[in-house]
């Protein structure tokens, strides 16, 4: 077997080749575009990784929510539930946690802040919930459900932040700002970088432990891979499984919406999420489902956004373009993974393949 | 509130439902083929930069003809993926929407600057129908409009008459409900979601094209604004029917327009109250058994 044939059928090789193919296709795009080249990727290795500064409190920032919602997809997809609801239960959580924040102020933070975080899974959970309800009692495919309900949470966090939660001067439709005491600890001085980081890096090993190790993580795996078989040949209650992992992966979508207003934002806005719902669908899938590599895929796609924000910036590069990366990234794995198997490779664990 | 109120919440319900309804009609054609297309977002801001692109040449038609061009060539690399590569439906379709929604923010401010905003086209005007728009209230919000909303007026009732009464339209629906049995018929699943989605893609682009065309007048980013998923929204509220679709696009219209008249009436309500009453109301429909035994029973599997 050749080196490439053997770098193609491992998983982290073709993740890797799709995202080298899609960075290939980028480089060619800005060349067409008539940009100059090596300033572009100047200015993008400058905004990502280039110093201290644009790491931690560039790339990392950026990279926490999506980890933290790309685990909630992962999860999700490994049960087979295309939950592409993440976008509107982490705007749950978030307007829950900024709530709670705002009437916690007095508080002191280790009392203030664990609650504020309770709120928002608790409010992403119930998001999801409504989709979870309609599936398992109504039957109701999840891809509709949760696509409406990603609409309903943008009209409600717009009329949240114009109507009872707006800030008193009633000038901004924004609320007021969480108190100090109410924000997460920023963990490097001088930096952006908070604990909400350290949380994200966390759950993920944890996500993999019991993904790996517990019989939890195993039905979730089984009904994912057939629901069938796993209700047949394991006796697993396949309706229980999938509406218990629906709940969970919105309660980490809903931590992800907390995380942001606890960490960076401080408050609740209508534009509080530029689609990180969206990108951690393809941080999931880049990772292929695995919890760890999540965090991989996470900091890449915050490289991407930070490094993005600097080509335009520096380069004059359009920040949509991030967008056609991401875009490019999605579909790289796809086309991949499609030859991968038609080269008879054994099979991968494609998302959704469970759904087909 | 007077009747000239009711002939100008109509008037705008009709302009707004205009773009949605053939999104929506292009997105039926392709489920009613067992595809769900996400990536229909991509499509519509597609076809309205497109469009944008076709009507520098001064032609109103050829600006049309772009967007539908440019919105079947997004959704040819969707039906790449997901008939011939058989990827899975949901991804590929969000990959889609961003990759036509980065990919016309980057080309517009490329090709026109930061500057873009004050490149404006003339949007073609509202013919009246002679007679027709004299109706009192009514006259004036369906028969007052541009030539784009009266095509629609017949594109919905061909679509009806095609599905059920044509051997296409069969082998279109026979593919979404069974494509095994389809495929023993003679009929080839694959050629047949070929054909729907480039449909679609058209579909999709004339949604994006008037925008730009009929009602802005000009391109901005992301101007779609979600219409590609309020588009799939409707085609459920529509249970999956032409007429059902063409009326729920109305719906969807009359909430927007709702909310411009609330706001102008001082109404104490709420304005993203209307805006996310019809997402509510397709929750609602969905849980409801008739809505769910209309849905194709094949859609959004992967073909085998």
């Amino acid at each position: 077997m050749s080196v490439l044939a053997r770098i193609v059928r491992s998983q982290i090789g073709a993740s890797a080749i799709a995202a080298l193919l899609a960075l290939a296709i980028v480089a060619l795009v800005v060349a067409a575009g008539g940009y100059d080249i090596a300033r572009a990727a100047s200015a993008l290795w400058n905004g990502s990784v280039g110093s201290s500064y644009s790491f931690f409190s560039g790339t990392l920032v950026r990279a926490t929510p999506l980890i933290i919602v790309g685990l909630a997809v992962a999860v999700a997809f490994q049960a087979g539930v295309l939950n592409i609801g993440a976008e509107g239960q982490l705007l749950a959580g978030a307007a829950a946690t900024v709530a709670a924040g705002l009437a916690l102020s007095a508080w002191p933070g280790w009392l203030s802040i664990p609650i504020e975080l309770a709120a928002g899974m608790l409010a992403g959970a119930a998001w999801a919930s409504v989709a979870a309800v309609l599936k398992r009692s109504f039957g109701v495919l999840e891809v509709i459900s949760t696509l409406m309900l990603n609409f309903v949470a943008l009209y409600m966090v717009s009329y949240l932040v114009r109507g009872p939660l707006e800030e008193p001067t009633h000038t901004y439709p924004e609320t007021l700002r969480l108190a100090e005491s109410a924000r997460l600890p920023v963990i490097i001085p001088g930096q952006r970088l908070h604990l909400g980081f350290t949380l994200a890096v966390l759950l993920a090993i944890v996500a993999w432990w019991f993904m790996r190790s517990t019989v939890a993580g195993f039905r979730i795996r089984a009904v994912g891979a057939g629901p069938a078989a796993a209700a047949s040949a394991g006796r697993v209650s396949v309706d229980r499984v999938v509406f218990r992992t629906f709940l969970a992966s919105g309660a980490l979508a809903g931590l992800g919406g907390a995380v942001q207003v606890t960490g960076v934002t401080y408050k609740l806005c209508e534009l509080i999420s530029p689609g990180y719902g969206y990108t951690a669908i393809a941080v999931a899938l880049l990772a292929r489902l695995n919890p760890l590599a999540v965090i991989v895929a996470g900091i890449f796609f915050g490289a991407l956004e930070a490094g993005g924000a600097g080509m335009q910036r520096d380069a004059g590069v359009p920040s949509g373009f991030v967008y056609v990366i991401e875009a490019l990234v999605i579909l790289g794995v796809l086309a991949v993974d499609r030859v991968r198997t038609y080269a008879g490779a054994r099979s991968a664990a494609v998302p959704g393949e469970s759904a087909a | 509130m007077s009747g000239s109120a009711v002939t100008a919440f109509l008037e705008s319900g009709v302009r707004f439902a205009t773009p949605l309804a053939y999104a929506a009609l292009g997105e039926l054609v392709v489920e009613r083929a067992g595809v769900i297309n996400i990536g229909l977002e991509g499509a519509i801001i597609c076809g309205a930069f497109g469009a944008l692109i076709a009507a520098g040449t001064g032609s109103a038609v050829l600006g049309f003809a772009g967007a539908a061009l440019v919105g079947m060539m997004i959704s040819a690399i969707f039906a790449f993926f997901v008939v011939t590569l058989r990827t899975d439906q949901i991804i590929t379709g969000t990959a889609m929407s961003m990759l036509g929604l980065g990919l016309t923010g980057t080309l517009y401010r490329t090709m026109y600057g930061t500057g873009g905003a004050s490149l404006h086209i003339a949007t073609i005007a509202p013919v009246p129908v002679p007679g027709l728009s004299a109706i009192p209230v009514l006259g004036p919000s369906l028969f007052d409009q541009p030539v784009v909303t009266y095509a629609l007026y017949a594109i919905a009732p061909a679509l009806a008459w095609w599905f059920y009464r044509t051997t296409g339209g069969l082998a279109l629906r026979a593919v979404g409900e069974h494509p095994e049995a389809a495929r023993a018929a003679g009929i080839s699943p694959s050629r047949v979601q070929w054909a729907a989605l480039l449909f679609g893609g058209a579909m999709g682009g004339i949604s994006g094209g008037t925008l730009v065309l009929a009602q802005v007048g000009t391109f901005a980013e992301g101007m779609s604004a979600g219409r590609g998923f309020i588009a799939i929204a409707i085609v459920v509220l529509g249970r999956w029917t032409p007429f059902g679709v063409a009326g729920a696009a109305f719906v969807f219209g009359a909430a927007s327009a709702l909310q411009t008249l609330a706001q102008t009436m001082g109404w104490a309500m709420p304005y993203q109250l209307p805006l996310a009453f019809p997402y509510v109301l397709t929750l609602v429909l969905l849980a409801s058994t008739r809505a769910r035994t209309a849905a194709p029973a094949a859609l959004g599997q992967r073909a085998g």
